[in-house]
């Protein structure tokens, strides 16, 4: 951390304690300054039999404090961020410190306008979002200057034109960006009146300037994207669709396609008490839409891809998570989730939760050469809509979650999975490296509340990997070249929280056939926590497994690690 | 060791030099009714009675508890109380179709918002969801929790219910 980012830090708490010292009135009249922070911090020890390797910088931490000072329609905020270096598994592009967000905002009536750094969404992202995900290290962030204008309920107007951040400066290309959206029912009321249906109509046009200076090709410098999408929402009734369509452009990603890209997103659903049911599908084609053309990984992202696959919380569920490929895929996830009334035979005294969801994702039948398997550069393909190409992934999963007497609540949970990690994770055609994954995976959790405030709760998985390991023989060594498949892995963890204040967790981890015998170890993990109102104070020991996360539709590799862990966050 | 002691004791001191300015106004930002309308979070008013604000998320469990165990008790609460629970869904783009039928499923009456792109989020400084306030009937914040434990919603019905007979909340 550099000196002059610890004197900036001090000077902003100096002027707050300064602050501090005037009455509450005066505080009124002056505006109030609130905030929040977060510290993670790792000391790693080297451990040879997970291969946890944190090399020479042992220590590492990721920080962050955000300080807002608001009065009346007039806000302004600055936060500082400080990777020295960043936690294993993060973007090594973010070592340093700084204050890399810093903004003023005016709200009045029918205006709002930024100028500095703001996130914003346009539609479903597909055009445009900068976003943050502070605890994925996740920030596209762009610098500029954005205005919202409402004339009217139900219109609303938003322009803006910036640079995207990129670790602490920005990205090269400069993004530019309109958006408008019309509630017809809100903006007609007095016409109407009140209507039970709902529809919401919004347009959006993003271009992005890049200077070309390759010295082979010859690249577009502007590249602009469009899209319309339609909302209609009646009763439990919701239906929602987004076409785009992005100008060729050439990056990276797509291998320097001169191809155009399509996008077609689309979802249904119904809910009502005690029933719900969902669709989404969608259909990506070279949609990849960054303000650097040559950047890669999470960095100058400009849109968004959506994923609708399930979002798991149990690790193991979440083992070989799924993410939008950039390049093109069609699919779909549907959901259905029933409440079992209270006093039936299945729903005994209080009722049970039943969620059925499926995901099943392919890639573009591309005709050509796909923009994966060219090394050509031959910048042409075409795509067949009407057919699937080899399977991405697929989740099909139940969970059922019921409260078993006062004291005890149980949810099991059985997932059938399958992720083609070559493509999905390393980008390579190569199974014999990178094996397809086929998995079966349960899960039992019990929480038992023995008394008001206080819990124990249980919490047992299994991945069971379906996968021929004859076929992969193991060597007199017992190393096979499979790097990307671990096997099969169980669970257990207990988690007491003896009051509102305190957790203690123990975990394990136990890869019990490994192909590579050597690895067949434990991962041992203990925790403690403490909340207080705002703050959370925890500090862990134990191992981590490698492992896939996966954030913005792009997804990072975390290697393994050990070693003790804290974490502090607050608000104020 | 040096450079987090440093950046902690920084922090930690603008935390306490901060404290005093509990009792703010819910801040300014846009967030999306179920019905697609957009509101200003500034308008969240309930005729004087207080307001329990709540940040969630639908792959968040912990918070998903913590509302179910609250709607348990919510109809007799709002009798006894008048309070309001609005819970504000911070669901991204991935997600925030599955609010509405999760809602709907679940069957709470709680006012729920989507906040999309984490405008509210952010000017509520929130680090992790379920962080949930307490709003006062003069619409000041007076009381936050970060995360759930089962039984942490005793503590809330406990200074909800002395929030509506005019009493102050001690500390954290």
């Amino acid at each position: 951390m550099s000196v002059k980012s610890i004197t900036r830090f001090l000077i902003i708490s100096s002027a707050a304690l300064f602050c501090n010292t005037a009455n509450s009135q005066i505080l009124n009249e002056l505006g109030s300054v609130h905030g929040n922070f977060q510290i993670d911090a790792a000391y790693y020890q080297k451990d040879t039999i997970i291969d946890a390797d944190p090399g020479s910088e042992l220590f590492r931490y990721n920080a962050f404090g955000n300080i807002n000072y608001s009065k009346g329609g007039f806000s302004a905020g600055v936060r500082f961020e400080s990777y020295n270096p960043p936690l294993l598994g993060y973007l090594p592009g973010y070592k340093g410190s700084g204050v890399p967000y810093r903004f003023a905002r005016y709200q009045h009536k029918d205006i709002d306008i930024t100028v500095g750094n703001f996130y914003e969404q346009f539609g479903s992202g597909i055009t445009l979002r900068a976003y943050e995900n502070r605890g994925l290290l996740y920030d596209n962030a762009l610098d500029g200057m954005r205005v919202i204008f409402t004339p009217k309920n139900g219109i609303t107007i938003k322009g803006l034109v910036g640079k995207q951040r990129t670790y602490f400066s920005l990205s090269p290309g400069v993004v530019r960006g309109i958006d408008a959206e019309v509630n017809i029912m809100d903006l007609f009321d007095s016409i109407l009146g009140k209507s039970k249906t709902k529809v919401i109509i919004g347009g959006s046009f993003v271009s992005k300037y890049q200077e070309d200076q390759n010295p082979t090709l010859v690249l577009p410098q502007n590249v602009a994207t469009g899209a319309g999408r339609i909302t209609i929402i009646r009763g439990g009734f919701n239906f929602n669709a987004e076409y785009a369509n992005k100008a060729n452009d050439p990056s990276y990603q797509n291998k320097y396609s001169y191809q155009q890209g399509h996008a077609v997103i689309a979802s249904a659903s119904y809910g009502t008490d005690g029933f719900s049911a969902m669709l989404s599908g969608k259909m990506l084609d070279n949609m990849s839409f960054r303000s650097d053309r040559d950047a890669q990984n999470t960095i100058a992202m400009i849109n968004y891809q959506p994923d609708f696959s399930k979002f798991h919380t149990y690790s193991l569920m979440a083992y070989y998570p799924y993410a939008t490929q950039p390049n093109g895929e069609v699919g779909g996830t549907g959901e259905i989730q029933y409440k079992v009334k209270k006093g039936t035979w299945l729903g005994g005294k209080y009722g049970m939760d039943i969620t059925l969801n499926a995901s099943a994702y392919f890639a573009t039948d591309t005709i050509g050469i796909a923009p994966i398997n060219d090394t050509l550069r031959n910048f042409k393909y075409s795509t067949n809509y009407s057919n699937l190409g080899e399977e991405y992934y697929h989740d099909f999963n139940i969970e059922i979650t019921k409260k078993l007497n006062k004291k005890l609540k149980l949810t099991v949970m059985y997932a059938n999975q399958f992720l083609n990690q070559s493509i999905v994770q390393f980008n390579t055609p190569d199974k014999e490296e990178h094996p397809d994954i086929k998995s079966h995976i349960g899960v039992i959790d019990l929480t038992w509340r023995y008394k008001t405030g206080s819990a124990i709760r249980f919490e047992a998985q299994g991945f069971f990997a379906d996968y021929d390991y004859k076929e992969h023989a193991i060597d007199a060594n017992g190393n096979k070249n499979i790097t990307s498949n671990t096997g099969s892995w169980a669970s257990a963890l207990i988690e007491w929280t003896p009051n509102t204040h305190w957790s203690i967790t123990v975990a394990d981890q136990y890869n019990y056939n490994n192909p590579v015998i050597s690895k067949r170890v434990h991962y041992y993990f203990g925790m403690i926590g403490y909340t207080n109102g705002p703050t959370r104070v925890s500090v862990s020991y134990g191992r981590q497994r490698q492992g896939i996360f996966c954030a913005g539709g792009v997804c990072r590799f975390v290697p393994s690690s050990s070693g003790l862990n804290i974490s502090i966050s607050s608000s104020f | 060791m040096k450079k987090l002691l440093i950046l902690s004791s920084a922090i930690i001191l603008s935390l306490s030099a901060f404290r005093s300015s509990d009792g703010d106004k819910i801040p300014s930002a846009t967030v999306k009714k179920l019905d697609g309308s957009t509101t200003n979070s500034n308008t969240f008013s309930n005729n004087g009675k207080p307001i329990i604000i709540s940040f969630w998320a639908t792959w968040c469990k912990p918070c998903k508890k913590e509302l179910d165990a609250i709607n348990e008790e919510y109809a007799e609460l709002v009798k006894e109380t008048g309070v309001k629970l609005i819970a504000i869904s911070i669901d991204d783009a991935r997600s925030s179709g599955k609010v509405v039928t999760d809602v709907k499923v679940k069957g709470w009456t709680y006012e729920v918002y989507i906040d999309e792109n984490q405008d509210f989020k952010r000017a509520m400084n929130v680090n992790n969801v379920p962080h949930t306030f307490l709003v006062d009937g003069e619409g000041k914040i007076v009381w936050s929790h970060n995360s759930y434990a089962e039984g942490d919603e005793e503590k809330l019905f406990e200074h909800v219910r002395k929030l509506a007979k005019g009493e102050k909340i001690a500390g954290h």
